[in-house]
């Protein structure tokens, strides 16, 4: 181990994120037409900042070492509607349709730069 | 990962489609007739309710974010009360009471229905799409 460990960098984790990401929209997609749900995104730059890891500066050697803080955020927020439903429902299907093909787009995006990731290293391993 | 999408999405489609089998059910109930008020047909409706954490899934449903159908509920506005001295359904006065189907209602909730049901098929291509693309990152 360790020649490897950070080959593919962030977008290893990025992929993970971005999959999440199209789930939840589908979780919308598919709550459509249920009464009083509230309709989820999650929020990258959070999650990503997260998945990072942040922790506490310590300034003497007695302070006690905290674990990662960073991952106590899901990255989870709620999305605020054009136009309110009378049955509480927050999911607008343009909305979710518009963000679920950005999303997908995303996903792809992040899998090219693995693709490219990994021919560069199946490359240089070649040596040719 | 990729699995609960498919789940979600599955879930959805089934409710859709017992919303679709429910307008089904009332349009082939719309002419239907009867004696007293209590016993014509009433138009049915699905209400549906997320399944949002692990307690709210079961056995048909069982994947966390998806949907299901919590319960079907009659209409109730009224049955309209029809003179018909000729229908063995006819009461004493004459009367009879029609289901309260109304055609027009009922196809838009089967448009709304087959609209919701092609967005989750859609998010299904999707998501098999990007699964197989996935896949192709090994070759790459």
């Amino acid at each position: 181990m360790g020649l490897f460990d950070n080959a593919l960098g962030i977008h290893e984790r990025a992929l993970a994120v971005r999959n999440r990401r199209v789930e939840m929209l589908s979780q919308n997609i598919a709550n459509a037409d249920t009464p009083n749900y509230k309709a989820r995104d999650l929020d990258f730059k959070k999650l990503i900042a997260g998945v990072e890891g942040v922790t506490m500066r310590t300034t003497q050697d007695k302070h006690i070492q905290t674990a990662s803080l960073g991952n106590d955020t899901d990255g989870t927020l709620f999305r605020t509607p054009f136009n309110s439903a009378t049955d509480g429902n927050t999911v607008e299907m343009a909305v979710e349709q518009a963000q679920f093909g950005k999303a997908t787009a995303d996903y792809q995006a992040t899998l090219m730069f693995l693709e490219n990731r990994i021919s560069g290293i199946r490359k240089a391993l070649r040596g040719d | 990962m990729i699995d609960n999408i498919f789940g979600v999405a599955g879930t959805a489609l089934h409710a859709q489609l017992t919303r679709m089998n429910l307008t089904a059910s009332n349009l082939a109930n719309q002419n239907t007739t009867a004696p007293t008020e209590d016993g014509a047909f009433k138009a049915k409706r699905s209400v549906f309710k997320a399944l949002m954490q692990q307690s709210d899934t079961h056995a048909g449903a069982q994947y966390v974010g998806g949907v299901r159908v919590a319960n079907i509920v009659d209409l109730q506005n009224p049955n309209p009360r029809v003179y018909e001295p000729g229908s063995p359904n006819a009461d004493k006065d004459g009367y009879v009471y029609m289901s309260n189907v109304n055609e027009v209602t009922e196809m838009v909730e089967m448009m709304a229905a087959a609209r919701a049901y092609q967005n989750n098929v859609e998010v299904v291509n999707t998501a098999k799409a990007l699964m197989m693309k996935t896949l192709e990152v090994t070759k790459a």
